[in-house]
């Protein structure tokens, strides 16, 4: 554990570090962090156009505001309370109130080998795109004040006390050694998870599975995945929390595991239907990227590879579940983030090879290649896609009771660019 | 006067347009949806197959002489038969009179 830098490994010696005013940044770990998080930053206005051009064209200004109004609002959490309940040394379960408003960090603080600031600003970017992915499942249906109040509480709730447990030194997942490199459970199996009972509990869109709702522009789909992929690099390599050399694995794995994903939902897709779709390729990306994240910095690039490729496979599968139960997860938040998630935490306990035993490799000289770390990573995804179903429906069936969740069914026909918000994104 | 309602495959407009324009002196052409024997045709997106019910065609509405009708629908015919379903249909109907806004010309003189 000790030779390896991961993130986690970061929080261990990085923490008891904080209080130490003046220690040495590094500028090398500083300018890569600095240049990380505008790139994680870069991946919510991807994931608006990503998303954007799979809804309908009456509602994908409605779309582009959920990813955009996350950046306003939950960067804002963040500095108000998110930070501390996330990163407060609190107990193994929650943070604290200590740093709320950004208490007690000034420019000498210092975490690890960067800048105390620089660090908030890292973990915020993902605070932001968390709740952002959620969207995807109740797109083209929701109310836009509820959903503001929505991504406030699911932060306070959800995300920042499970930030905790993977990621902070206390936290109860890191301590029991549960591998997440860059948030296949913080970011991914939570959010994909919430998309599900979310669409469960706030039902199906007008019209649907009837009536074909289809994309309305995949060019800025395209568009989206590209953005999210180039930001990726940010979000994995970024969560080495140094320029050394475990960044420039997670940068590998992150360049190499998406095309194992795309030639999958490929191939997949040629077998099944016939075709091979535009769509499919970026879906494949997203599913390759989406798994390789817990894993980034732990497994080889050939693993990375395998793990895009059968992660993009079974999230194809995955994604037609919807039709045959017949929920509707709009824009398949669950049957990519969450599945493709629960697969990256999975592949760890099976590919990790650096630093950690996984069933098929040692990585630790200490020890074998065994079921332990697979235990953990199977543990650390059921409790918190546990949580995450618990908390979410709670929050959305109490929201839809009182504040109403669901717009109007005339609205949601009109569409919900002119109804909420008054304007069209195509006028001639 | 009649006026000819020629619905065709999209892709057929530019071909049909140059071969009528000896004997038409205008025409108006929109982006219809709709359907006869070929119904719908299927979409696949993300694994799933969508049924489409309304196929995407295009329809020109075209008003001229009485004389010129046969002459029109015989360049228009060769080029949108395929022998497939989907070829699309002409409609002739009747005109009662026509009115050129620009000069007040009424009737034939107004085509």
């Amino acid at each position: 554990m000790k030779k390896i830098i991961t993130r986690s490994a970061f929080i261990l010696f990085g923490l008891s570090s904080l209080s130490f005013a003046g220690e040495a940044t590094n500028s090398g770990d500083t300018a890569w962090l600095l240049i990380s998080t505008a790139l994680v930053l870069f991946m919510v206005p991807g994931l608006a156009f990503f998303y954007g051009g799979m809804v309908r064209s009456k509602n994908i200004l409605a779309t582009l505001m959920h990813s955009l109004t996350a950046l306003g609002v939950m960067t804002l959490h963040w500095f108000v309370l998110g930070y501390s309940l996330a990163f407060g040394e609190g107990n193994a379960f929650i943070g604290d109130f200590s740093q709320v408003f950004l208490r007690g960090m000034g420019p000498e603080t210092v975490r690890g080998t960067i800048p105390g600031y620089l660090w908030f600003a890292f973990q915020a970017t993902f605070a932001c795109i968390t709740p952002a992915l959620i969207a995807g499942a109740f797109a083209e249906r929701v109310k836009f004040s509820t959903y503001i109040i929505f991504i406030l509480l699911w932060g306070t709730f959800v995300y920042d006390p499970v930030c905790h447990w993977v990621w902070a030194e206390k936290g109860w997942l890191f301590t029991e050694g549960a591998i997440d490199f860059a948030g296949g459970t913080v970011v991914h199996i939570i959010s994909g998870v919430a998309g599900l009972v979310s669409c469960l509990i706030l039902g199906k869109r007008n019209g649907f599975p009837n009536q074909p709702m289809l994309p309305h522009n995949l060019a800025y789909t395209v568009l989206g995945a590209g953005i999210l992929w180039f930001g990726w690099f940010g979000f994995n390599a970024g969560s080495a929390l140094t320029a050394g050399a475990s960044a420039s694995l997670a940068f590998v794995n992150t360049l190499v595991a998406p095309g194992g994903g795309l030639l999958g939902w490929l191939l997949a897709e040629k077998i099944h239907l016939g075709k091979a779709s535009t769509l499919g390729a970026v879906s494949g990306i997203v599913a390759g990227l989406v798994a390789v994240t817990p894993a980034a910095g732990s497994v080889q690039p050939g693993s990375a590879i395998m793990l895009g490729f059968l992660t993009s496979v079974v999230c194809y599968f995955a994604i037609s579940l919807k039709h045959k139960l017949g929920y509707d997860d709009s824009l398949d938040a669950f049957g990519i983030h969450g599945v493709g998630g629960a697969m990256g935490a999975l592949g760890c306990g099976i590919f990790a090879s650096v630093g950690f035993n996984s069933l098929l490799f040692t990585g630790n000289p200490d020890g074998t290649p065994g079921l332990t770390q697979f235990i953990i990573q199977a543990k650390s995804v059921a409790v918190t896609a546990l949580y995450s179903i618990i908390v979410t429906s709670i929050l959305v069936w109490v929201l839809d009771k009182t504040l109403g969740f669901r717009v109007a069914t005339e609205e949601e026909s009109r569409g919900l660019d002119i109804s909420l918000h008054g304007e069209n994104a195509y006028n001639s | 006067m009649k006026k000819i309602e020629a619905i065709i495959r999209p892709h057929l407009l530019e071909a049909v347009h140059k071969a009528v324009s000896p004997y038409v002196a205008g025409m108006t052409v929109m982006e219809v949806k709709g359907f006869g024997r070929q119904k719908g045709h299927s979409e696949i997106y993300r694994g799933s197959e969508y049924q489409i019910d309304f196929v995407p065609k295009v329809q020109m509405n075209i008003v001229c002489k009485d004389s010129d009708v046969e002459q029109i629908i015989e360049a228009i015919e060769p080029i949108c038969k395929s022998g497939k379903i989907g070829d699309g249909k002409i409609f002739i109907l009747p005109i009662e009179d026509v009115v050129r806004i620009r000069t007040g010309e009424r009737g034939e003189e107004a085509l």
